[in-house]
């Protein structure tokens, strides 16, 4: 029988083969080489990337306290997208919330991102976290993510240290360091020295499977980043004196600023009332931050830095310089209480007219002041008044009033010393010594604050400088504090002569029999101070004191101001000395007047 | 020649070098999509790339089995092996295991066989044996009934075992009777019907009508010629017509619902990467991730960690596209198609009819196995359960793959011998 030879169809069979390879070689070539997109759905599936949160610096004194350090907290992450069939039910019964929080939380989560991880739950703790995480791998999307949180041993400080919170959107904004929900130094040293507390993120990228359990590091860590851990901070602040300071001013509103008058270190800045650290730190923070945002005290203000008081008295000791430095007095020169003007300014006090600089310092004499500030005023070699006063102005400016120290304190307030210009306006041109007579005893427009006035008793302890006020003692292992905080800024005036003059003053404060302080003189320790009664317009009048100690080898200098409590002999005075006995040895010789101290309510029962 | 080389003949050493190759490239890919690491201990039998090492063995053992059998045994016993595996497929459904919804499997405790697999060579072998008979002639209406039988009973046994994407194989055979001088017109008839097929269920059968009509009185209108052959238009329009009305009936009636959305998932007309579309949508992801040079042996981070389900067994093509890239699955490609070639190269030189009908075959099936599912892996067909030859995990797949070639390498060493 014929058959037909079908020798040709094996091309088409062969072509058939060919033509469908060519087709796959076509087809892979579209998905593996000319299109990407799977690469990035690949990374996007398998990949995940996690922060690796390094430790933030902690914060020790001078004698190396731990005042800061950290605690681990576990934050729940979620990635919506890998959110599927988990039992909700189960899920919130375990952390403890209620199924509308989880609705809440997950929308906040995917309006922020559906592909990038949220926290879904702040802060748990060990023991909050233990019962999930044992069946992690029945909720896809879900992780813990470890964090630091702030923790403070001891209760003090809190204005100083400031507080750690939550990276605001203006944060976010100026540094693309931080994500949401990072953690940023939000006052005091946590701000100021942000950079060098963070540390350095890390991040880990790993491999996940497809029931999101992480199997593993990518490309064996190639492209992993440790992360750093932040520098610790020693500050210069005495932990010891900075509590007892606390404890004194318990039940009294106002400050305490003491500085190392050598370094410009401060030793204690306390602002009270003040509040426990801790209770800014966790997921109470915001509850407890409202609370005392609300406080009719203001226990949030830094008062050392933010509160602006008139000087009082304790200016007198300026006034003097300047007035011996002018040489329209010599400490020897004798005046009266009586004259021409000195009725507004009498003199509260009967002592003894006329008097010397020293005694007037001693005394506290208005009159006297007032008299050498007019005597400055009237002062031939100067064409007028008015270039007399803005020679004054000057030279009161560089004791440090009137403008904020270059420091590590966030947010200062300069305060003010008038100008001429502003008396300009305020009286259309036509004034005189008598208009501004105020001024000469500390009161008037004239507004300083805590820090500007124990910088103050600096000067008068250095004998003519000082040196800007700051924290900082070492960052890290580096011992050399910043340069700008060795600077001495010299003050107008320079003469040791006249500075021995004023101390002297100062000295008779305590020393005399008439002196203002004379309640505390300590025999092994020499001090030199004045006090100030501060007229305002809130009440009572501020009871004020400044002070250095020892007076030949000054260790500390010191300012107290207490608000409406009265003289600055009753209350700032015996703080400030007892503040300055602590520092100096240790221990305190008179217990009675500590304890009245301490247990003084003038917050409640203010008595005259 | 020794006696020895003479009774196993001259096996062709580039089908053998070729079979080598690939099966070395399966087993490493199997290693890589199942093993945690890349110093697992490879004789594990407890993990699927210990048993399949095994199974290789085996399946070397069974091949060179086949090279000391006597040529002349497959013919001769053709329709008896085709025969038992009949009864063998019958018992499947009576005694049979049921596997991932398909009453398929004989299990012998902790070893399951799938008969099916090994049905393809008997076919093959009754397929060629009748063919192959002097007064059979591809033309006559009963040479072709009869092949459609031979094709047929196996396929609707395995059909009969809800394992529809096996059964689908033997449309692999029309190549074979094609070679032997079935018309082209069935061919193209059913390339026609193929794309009638998507293109209604893509516009509805109302569009795909109305086109068909217009396009005959276009035909009639502009070829003059035609026109002397109207009657032959008439018809085929009407044939066309009636399989257009026809297929919205097969589409939502005969198909299930799996097979529906598969397809429809495959034409662009659902999009559901969490449900039908996730197997492929997860293995395009994979396989495009791959590059120009993939990334790495044992770095393919979605085939690792499972995101692509079956990686190990039909969707095994994902770890070579992931780890090996565009140069490796095309490495694979060319390798497939140089199999194939070759086996058509090599049965075209056959002395005996028996021998050239039966390499068609085994070439038809590997084809047919080859491009269903990479095409599949790739998104260009619906998802149809078959393996890929030699890589898949599975021993019943590659021992059956295995028989069916070396009875081909059989052969052609034997072809001399042929008078």
């Amino acid at each position: 029988m014929y058959k037909k030879n079908y020798l040709g169809r094996k091309y088409v069979v062969i072509g058939i083969f060919v033509a469908i390879a060519f087709v796959f070689l076509g087809r892979l070539f579209y998905l593996q080489v000319a299109s990407n997109q799977y690469q990035l759905s690949a990374r996007n599936m398998a990949l995940r990337s996690i922060v690796e949160y390094p430790p933030r610096g902690r914060i020790f004194d001078r004698s190396h306290h731990l005042l800061v350090y950290n605690d681990a907290v576990y934050d729940l992450m979620v990635i919506p997208r890998q959110v599927k069939n988990i039992d909700t039910t189960k899920f919130c019964q375990l952390l403890g919330i209620t199924k509308e929080f989880f609705e809440d939380q997950m929308q906040k989560a995917e309006n922020y991102s559906y592909y990038k991880p949220s926290v879904f739950l702040k802060q748990l703790s060990k023991k909050e976290k233990g019962p999930i995480e044992e069946i992690m791998y029945e909720f896809p999307g879900f992780y813990f993510q470890t964090r630091t949180l702030r923790h403070y041993p001891m209760p003090i400080a809190a204005n100083v240290l400031g507080n750690v919170g939550e990276v605001s959107d203006n944060d976010l904004r100026n540094d693309h360091y931080y994500s949401p929900g990072d953690y940023i130094g939000k006052s005091g040293i946590e701000k100021y020295y942000e950079k060098e507390l963070r540390g350095k993120k890390g991040s880990r990228i790993v491999e996940v499977n497809v029931h999101n359990i992480v199997k593993g590091s990518f490309q064996g860590g190639k492209f992993d980043t440790l992360a750093v851990q932040g520098e610790d901070v020693t500050l210069g602040l005495d932990a010891k004196l900075q509590e007892f300071g606390q404890k004194l001013m318990v039940n009294k509103t106002g400050s305490i600023v003491a500085l190392d008058p050598k370094t410009g270190e401060i030793l204690a800045m306390v602002s009270s009332p003040s509040y426990d650290p801790n209770l800014l730190v966790g997921r109470s923070r915001s509850e407890n931050y409202n609370r005392l945002l609300n406080d009719s005290l203001k226990p949030l203000m830094n008062r050392a830095v933010l509160g602006t008081y008139p000087p009082g008295s304790t200016f007198k000791p300026v006034d003097a310089l300047i007035a011996l430095d002018e040489g329209v007095i010599t400490a020897n020169t004798m005046l009266t209480c009586q004259g021409k003007a000195s009725k507004p300014i009498a003199c509260d006090e009967n002592h003894v007219s006329p008097l010397d600089m020293t005694t007037a310092l001693a005394v506290s004499c208005n009159s006297y002041f007032w008299k050498t500030f007019k005597r400055i005023m009237d002062d031939p070699k100067f064409d007028n008044m008015h270039d007399a006063y803005v020679d004054w102005y000057n030279k009161v400016k560089t004791f440090g009033f009137g403008e904020t120290f270059n420091t590590d304190i966030p947010y200062e307030r300069p305060g003010n010393i008038p100008s001429r210009r502003y008396f300009n306006k305020l009286y259309r041109g036509s004034w005189n010594a008598l208009t501004v007579r105020s001024l000469s005893i500390g009161q008037g427009e004239i507004l300083v604050t805590p820090i500007q006035m124990a910088n103050e008793a600096a000067i008068l302890a250095n004998r003519g400088y000082y040196i800007d006020p700051h924290f900082i003692e070492s960052i890290g292992n580096n011992d050399t504090v910043p340069t700008k905080f060795t600077v001495k800024h010299y003050v107008a005036v320079e003469n040791p002569l006249y500075y021995k003059e004023v101390i002297g003053g100062m000295e008779q404060v305590f020393d005399s029999s008439i002196g203002t302080a004379r309640f505390y003189k300590m025999d092994s320790i020499t001090q030199a101070g004045k006090t100030g009664t501060a007229q305002n317009p809130h009440g009572k009048d501020h009871s004020l004191f400044i002070e250095f100690a020892p007076v030949d080898n000054p260790k500390i200098a010191i300012a107290v101001i207490i608000e409406n409590a009265g003289y600055g002999t009753t209350w700032a005075a015996p703080i400030a000395s007892l503040m300055v006995e602590e520092y100096l040895t240790g221990k305190i010789t008179r217990p009675k007047l500590e304890e009245r101290m301490l247990k003084a309510d003038l917050n409640h029962d203010p008595r005259p | 020649m020794s006696k020895r080389e003479s009774f196993i003949g001259s096996p062709d050493w580039i089908l053998l070098v070729l079979y080598m190759v690939l099966i070395v490239y399966g087993w490493l890919s199997i290693y890589s999509a199942t093993a945690t690491s890349e110093t697992a201990k490879v004789f594990e039998l407890s993990e699927r790339y210990g048993k399949q090492l095994l199974w290789i063995g085996m399946a070397f053992i069974l091949g060179f089995s086949i090279l000391l059998i006597d040529a002349k045994f497959f013919s001769a016993f053709a329709y008896a092996i085709y025969g038992i595996m009949l009864v063998v497929l019958m018992a499947v459904l009576v005694v049979g295991t049921t596997v991932a919804g398909s009453k398929s499997w004989f299990q012998f405790g902790s070893f399951a066989l799938q008969p099916g697999e090994f049905a393809k060579f008997a076919t093959a072998l009754a397929l060629a044996k009748y063919l192959s008979l002097n007064n059979v002639d591809m033309r006559s209406m009963k040479t072709k009934l009869m092949a459609m039988a031979i094709i047929g009973a196996p396929a609707l046994l395995i059909l009969m075992q809800n394992d529809t994407g096996s059964a689908l194989v033997y449309v692999a055979f029309i190549l074979v009777l094609f070679r032997e001088g079935l018309s082209g017109i069935t061919i193209v008839s059913g390339i026609i019907a193929t794309i009638l097929f998507i293109v209604t269920v893509i516009f509805g059968e109302i569009y795909v009508a109305a086109v068909l009509v217009a396009l005959t009185v276009l035909v009639f209108l502009i070829f003059k010629k035609v026109r002397k052959n109207w009657s032959g238009l008439l018809v085929g329009m009407g044939l066309s017509l009636i399989f257009v009305f026809s297929v919205h009936y097969t589409f939502n009636n005969v198909l299930e619902e799996h097979q529906r959305v598969r397809i429809q998932v495959m034409l662009g007309l659902k999009n559901d990467p969490l449900g039908a579309g996730y197997n492929v949508n997860q293995a395009k992801i994979a396989i495009g991730s791959g590059g120009l040079t993939g990334k790495g042996y044992f770095k393919g981070m979605l085939t690792r960690n499972h995101f692509v389900p079956e990686q190990s067994t039909d969707f095994i093509f994902c770890t070579i596209g992931e780890e090996r890239g565009f140069i490796g699955s095309g490495i694979l490609v060319l390798l497939f198609l140089a199999l194939m070639v070759r086996i058509i190269q090599l049965a075209e030189r056959q002395r005996s009819p028996f021998s050239r009908i039966y390499g068609y075959g085994a070439a038809s099936i590997l084809f047919f196995h080859f491009a269903i599912n990479i095409a599949m892996t790739i998104g260009l067909a619906p998802v149809v359960g078959i393996p890929l030859p030699f890589f898949s995990y599975g021993g019943s797949s590659l021992w059956a793959f295995t028989i069916l070639l070396f009875i081909f390498i059989k052969q052609d060493a034997n072809r001399l011998n042929v008078l």
